[in-house]
């Protein structure tokens, strides 16, 4: 068997990848995954889409992405709904270094087209009238920031990738890719082997393995976040209420349900992705001296998922020195809301054309030249 | 035919299944991410053995061949301020 691009990892970056591929025409390619459809980190994710960042690079490719958000069921063509809501991202600062910093980044956001905004505790508690300032410093803001359906999403770019003539293989997991003269030659899955020169990794929690099936040292790990779902209720909050410092973020999805999670820094890098009783203990801590009457919902079920993550909290993205080896990896909890430019970009890229949003700066190398600039706007 | 409802938490009903069947899914975890079935507050108590019965009959398979969804804690529905300290 024969393809002109694999796609390693079905989850929302490899069925967006292989979308635009396809819409440029390119033929012959195929996904694999070795499981379901969003069966990683796209499908465990906290489902928020945000401009809010600290780095020009995230604020640009956030901002598009969130564009082609506003028109995905036109685009893809879809026979559903993706479930988009723009009801904002209300960002909490506790301390005065990290108000300040919020201070830079609407500066940096503003700067780039993003309707971002400082705003004070009382304007905050306008948006979200529970809300409990008491450990509160200030306030930042975005209307346009919001959610989205993951599964829903990915359908939309799977429904119309195939319609294109793209291939899916679930349930076949990549086991070896085989590289001669340093070009990509083979890939090899437990079902069968396939010719081809292009390789996409979008393996997502997965990625640092797949690196090394062609020998190349990425430098992510990959870590379990946990995040509990609630009860749906009536309508009672519009935006995310997020705050980095006291390491939460909680939304009430269109169906009604709150979804929220936080980081534990105490967690080792690995792939266990179990539900913990410290994560339930420590989120209904968090969430009930932010928010109190969240506290009267009832918490249904809880799991986990893996962030792969960079030591700038940016992602890897493009080409490396094998030739035909491309990334879109290490998007450090934020791959599902760059989606949309993380396919436009990669496929570009391989067609050979100019990319609309200058990511060079993403490569791979910049590790090794030090280029790092570090968004510190992560939960 | 009238509608028979399989998952009372999200309003799923068997026809909502079988179209979703019919159009290549083939897992319960799937059908589940993308009707919300047994993501509700049974969390699949209630319609879990009714889906696989459907899953096995479309795949012709024996219902204990039917992979079931991963089952999640907590074990039954907990208000979040029953686990809270409180303020701190």
């Amino acid at each position: 068997m024969k393809a002109n691009v694999v796609i390693v990892g079905g989850g929302v970056s490899g069925c967006a990848i292989a979308y635009n591929l396809a819409k440029k025409g390119m033929k012959d390619i195929v996904v694999f995954d070795k499981s379901y459809l969003t069966s990683g980190a796209t499908g465990r994710c906290g489902a928020g889409v945000r401009q809010q960042w600290g780095t020009e690079m995230n604020c640009r490719i956030a901002k598009a992405s969130i564009e082609f958000f506003e028109t995905a069921n036109e685009e893809l063509q879809y026979d559903g709904d993706i479930e988009f809501k723009q009801e904002g991202y209300l960002l909490l600062a506790s301390t005065e270094k990290e108000n300040e910093q919020f201070k830079k980044n609407v500066k940096l956001q503003n700067s780039l087209g993003i309707n971002s905004r400082k705003i004070t505790l009382d304007e905050a508690k306008d948006i979200v009238p529970y809300l409990n300032t008491k450990n509160l410093v200030g306030a930042a803001y975005c209307p346009t920031d919001g959610h989205l359906n993951p599964f829903l999403l990915t359908d939309a770019y799977y429904k119309a990738a195939k319609r294109l003539g793209v291939k899916f293989y679930m349930g076949t997991e990549v086991k070896d890719i085989v590289v001669k003269d340093n070009k990509i030659k083979k890939v090899i899955t437990d079902e069968m082997e396939i010719e081809t020169n292009v390789v996409v990794n979008a393996a997502g929690g997965y990625s640092k393995d797949v690196g090394q099936m062609v020998g190349l040292d990425i430098p992510v790990f990959s870590e379990n976040h946990e995040i509990l779902v609630t009860e749906p209720v009536e309508k009672t909050q519009g935006p995310m209420v997020m705050s980095f410092s006291l390491n939460i973020y909680c939304q009430q999805t269109p169906h009604g349900s709150f979804i929220m999670g936080r980081g534990d820094k105490e967690k080792t890098p690995g792939y266990n992705i179990e539900s913990t009783w410290k994560f339930l203990d420590r989120m209904a801590d968090t969430v009930v001296s932010i928010l109190p009457p969240i506290g009267e919902l009832r918490v249904v079920r809880q799991w986990g998922g893996l962030y792969n993550i960079t030591p700038d909290k940016q992602p890897i993205y493009g080409r490396c020195n094998i030739d035909g080896f491309y990334m879109a990896v290490g998007f450090s909890g934020h791959g599902f809301m760059f989606a949309p430019m993380t396919g436009l970009l990669i496929a570009e890229q391989i067609m050979g054309e100019e990319n609309t949003i200058d990511i060079s700066k993403l490569s791979l190398d910049r590790f090794s030249k030090g280029e790092l600039f570090l968004e510190p706007s992560v939960v | 035919m009238a509608k028979t409802i399989i998952c009372r938490c999200a309003d799923i009903t068997q026809e909502d299944i079988q179209n979703l069947l019919d159009s290549g899914v083939t897992e319960i975890e799937e059908i589940k991410r993308f009707t919300r079935l047994g993501m509700g507050p049974c969390q699949g108590r209630t319609c879990m053995q009714l889906i696989q019965r459907i899953v096995a009959e479309h795949n012709n398979m024996h219902i204990k061949d039917v992979k079931l969804h991963t089952a999640r804690p907590p074990v039954t529905g907990v208000k979040l301020k029953y686990i809270a300290r409180g303020d701190e």
